[in-house]
């Protein structure tokens, strides 16, 4: 497969802390558009392939390229985040002490320096915008509470709601389910369905049922590196999946 | 207009604090220099020129709430910065003695003849001239804080590991402005000034026009604090402060907004240090010492950090306290501000001011919490609304 004309391209990429592989050999390929579900048991290095893609790790070898010719491994996260990638964290993580819609109005794609924030302006459009927003993660009413006192649920959907602001080409949603009701598991994965008819998405999830509804062509790590991908009956039914993973 | 400019930038206690700062900067010369001295409301002298030098204090204060209470930069070294400002004030009022010295020399200051020197050093032009000096200080102490800042920052050191390079930063300086080869009077540093713009500075009407400078450029800081802060630049800082990483994700350049504040905060600092010198008549290297900046953080703690306002409480607060226990108990100051900054930590995390303000943000949240706690009509029908968890 050529990087060319892919939006994410991961090639042998391998990363070691003191000793320890935590991504082997890794080769990964996201098309644009794509939606791909990552699974794998706790320690498979799901996140840490996110911080290598969003630049906060750098790979002892392999080729990581956006775009088809980005290479990433040279960049940092200010570029990375630029350049069109956008990451929801696994535990969630958003300014406690500003309101969510302070929150929202820090993520907006928009000129980043520090020059043009000090006399920024909030414009007719950037309000539209942020009100479209508010509304899609259901936060509308609630846009003058610090995000402190949102619950967990709610902050896993203020923190989609910033990635959305950010307008990226491709999201990296770490655990996006992780401490939510089921209702609002099956919210979330109707969101992101929404959200993958625009734009690529990378979503990390240990739920099956949320992973089954979004029904979409899955990964499973295993160790740093790939241990099956295909649909996800194909994939819950490899024998090997099922020992490392399912079967537990 | 103008007053609608202004409170787009400022909050209410912003305003009010200016405006008090305005007040004293004209009443307390009058009552000064207008009342008789039998007058209850006369304001002698020597209080005029305490009061002023607490008021530098405090505009070092908010130099530093600036870093570190709105960006978690804590600076352990901030009174590098007001010494330098200090000494580039010093540098034109030693320079303003002209051949009144002990040793009439028209053009060297004491010290220098005092140190057979032929000539004056060549970072020593200049300073004969006011304005000149008075870029100095913010220049010099603006431009050590760049270049410490840029590559601090670049490297991401943070943290501790930055709070003890600076103090380290503040404690090398010391230990060559003591050196009597650096050019800056050594140990006995600069003093015996004569005149400031012409005037003597020991005129009560000189202290009364430096108190008043000094209380507008405290007005002038907490306009430029609140102006800043209540930008968006201000929620990027605060940002930072809360989660690093995170800004940096959202594409924001991290270092370049820390280089800025600081830099900034720095400046004000080399103010503060400049108004500070006319007022007490000296500056030595003892200004760098480690404990003076640690003093700081002390003041800034007790009056509230990232209040703006709180830290001005704080630093004229303890000061008080020190001339008072100074005087009065010397051998126990020390440890009343240890004891001092232990509450103020386990008991009053946010200050004097925070105090006052959490139990309004708590009133104003329940407020608006109790507004939007009825799910938005448009989202009921086809949404599951996760429930409000705090719905006391
Ligand atoms: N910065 C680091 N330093 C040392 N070890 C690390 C670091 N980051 C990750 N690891 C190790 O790498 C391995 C992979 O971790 P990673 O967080 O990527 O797993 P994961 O697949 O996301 O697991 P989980 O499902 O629990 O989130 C783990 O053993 C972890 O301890
Ligand atoms: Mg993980």
């Amino acid at each position: 497969m050529k990087a060319q004309d892919t939006l994410l391209y991961l090639d042998g990429v391998s990363v070691s802390f003191d000793g320890f592989r935590a991504i082997n050999n890794l080769s990964l390929v996201l098309q644009t558009g794509e939606m791909r579900a990552i699974i794998g048991p706790n320690g498979a290095g799901k996140t840490t392939m996110m911080d290598i893609i969003t630049g906060k790790t750098k790979p002892d070898a392999g080729d990581v390229y956006f775009n088809g010719e980005v290479d990433l491994t040279r960049h940092d996260e200010a570029e990375i985040a630029l350049l069109g990638i956008g990451r929801k964290f696994q535990k969630p993580t958003v300014f406690e002490s500003h309101t969510v819609e302070d929150n929202l109005v820090l993520a907006l794609s928009g000129p980043r320096s520090a020059f043009s924030a000090l006399f920024h302006r909030q414009s007719a459009n950037e309000a539209e915008r942020i009100e479209d927003i508010l509304y899609t993660i259901r936060l509308n009413g609630k846009r003058d509470w610090l995000a402190a006192n949102l619950s967990h649920g709610q902050k896993q959907w203020l923190e989609i709601g910033m990635l959305l602001a950010q307008d990226p080409k491709l999201l990296l949603v770490d655990e996006p389910v992780a401490g939510m009701t089921d209702a609002e598991t099956a919210e979330t994965a109707k969101l992101l369905r929404e959200i993958a008819k625009t734009r690529s998405v990378l979503v990390v999830e240990h739920d099956m049922h949320f992973v089954r509804e979004l029904d979409v062509k899955v990964t499973c790590l295993h160790e740093g590196s790939v241990l099956a991908e295909g649909s996800l009956d194909f994939v819950s039914n490899d024998q090997r999946v099922i020992e490392v993973y399912l079967g537990r | 207009m103008i007053t609608q400019w202004f409170f787009t930038h400022v909050d209410r206690r912003g305003g009010i604090a200016i405006a008090l700062l305005v007040a004293i900067a004209l009443l307390v010369p009058l009552s000064n220099l207008l009342l008789p001295q039998t007058s209850p409301l006369h304001i002698p002298t020597y209080l005029v020129s305490l009061i002023g030098k607490y008021l530098t204090y405090a505009l070092l204060a908010v130099a530093l709430d600036l870093v570190w209470g709105f960006c978690g930069i804590l600076s352990l070294g901030h009174g590098a910065f007001f010494a330098l400002g200090g000494y580039a004030m010093g540098m034109y009022l030693m320079r303003q003695i002209g051949p009144r010295g002990v040793y009439a020399d028209p053009v060297l200051p004491d010290f220098m003849v005092f140190l057979n020197w032929k000539e004056l050093p060549w970072f020593w032009h200049g300073f004969d001239n006011f304005w000149f000096a008075a870029l100095m200080v913010v220049l010099v102490p603006g431009a050590l804080a760049f270049g410490f800042g840029w590559l601090a920052f670049r490297s991401r050191v943070t943290g501790v590991y930055l709070s003890i390079i600076t103090q380290a930063l503040t404690y090398a300086l010391l230990l060559a402005f003591f050196r009597n080869d650096m050019g800056f009077g050594g140990n006995n540093g600069l003093t015996d000034f004569k005149d400031i713009l012409g005037f003597n500075i020991q005129a009560g009407t000189t202290r009364s026009m430096l108190f008043a400078a000094t209380a507008l450029f405290l007005a002038l800081a907490v306009f430029v604090s609140s102006f800043i802060i209540r930008s968006k630049l201000g929620k990027v800082l605060v940002g930072v402060r809360d989660a690093e990483s995170r800004m940096r994700f959202l594409g924001y350049r991290v270092d370049r907004y820390k280089l800025f504040v600081w830099t900034i905060s720095a400046m004000m600092a080399g103010i503060a240090g400049a108004l500070y010198v006319p007022q007490v008549g000296i500056i030595n290297p003892s200004e760098f010492e480690p404990a003076n900046s640690i003093e700081a953080v002390i003041w800034v703690a007790v009056g509230g950090r990232g209040t703006i306002i709180g830290p001005i409480i704080g630093a004229v607060l303890v000061n008080f306290g020190k001339t008072y226990f100074t005087a009065a108990f010397p051998e126990i100051w020390l440890f009343a501000l240890g004891a001092l900054f232990i509450i103020v930590t386990l008991f009053l995390p946010k200050g004097i001011l925070g105090l006052y303000g959490s139990w309004r943000t708590k009133l104003a949240d329940r407020a608006a919490r109790k507004k939007d706690s009825a799910p938005p009509p448009v989202a009921a029908e086809n949404v599951h609304l996760p429930e409000p968890q705090a719905a006391e």
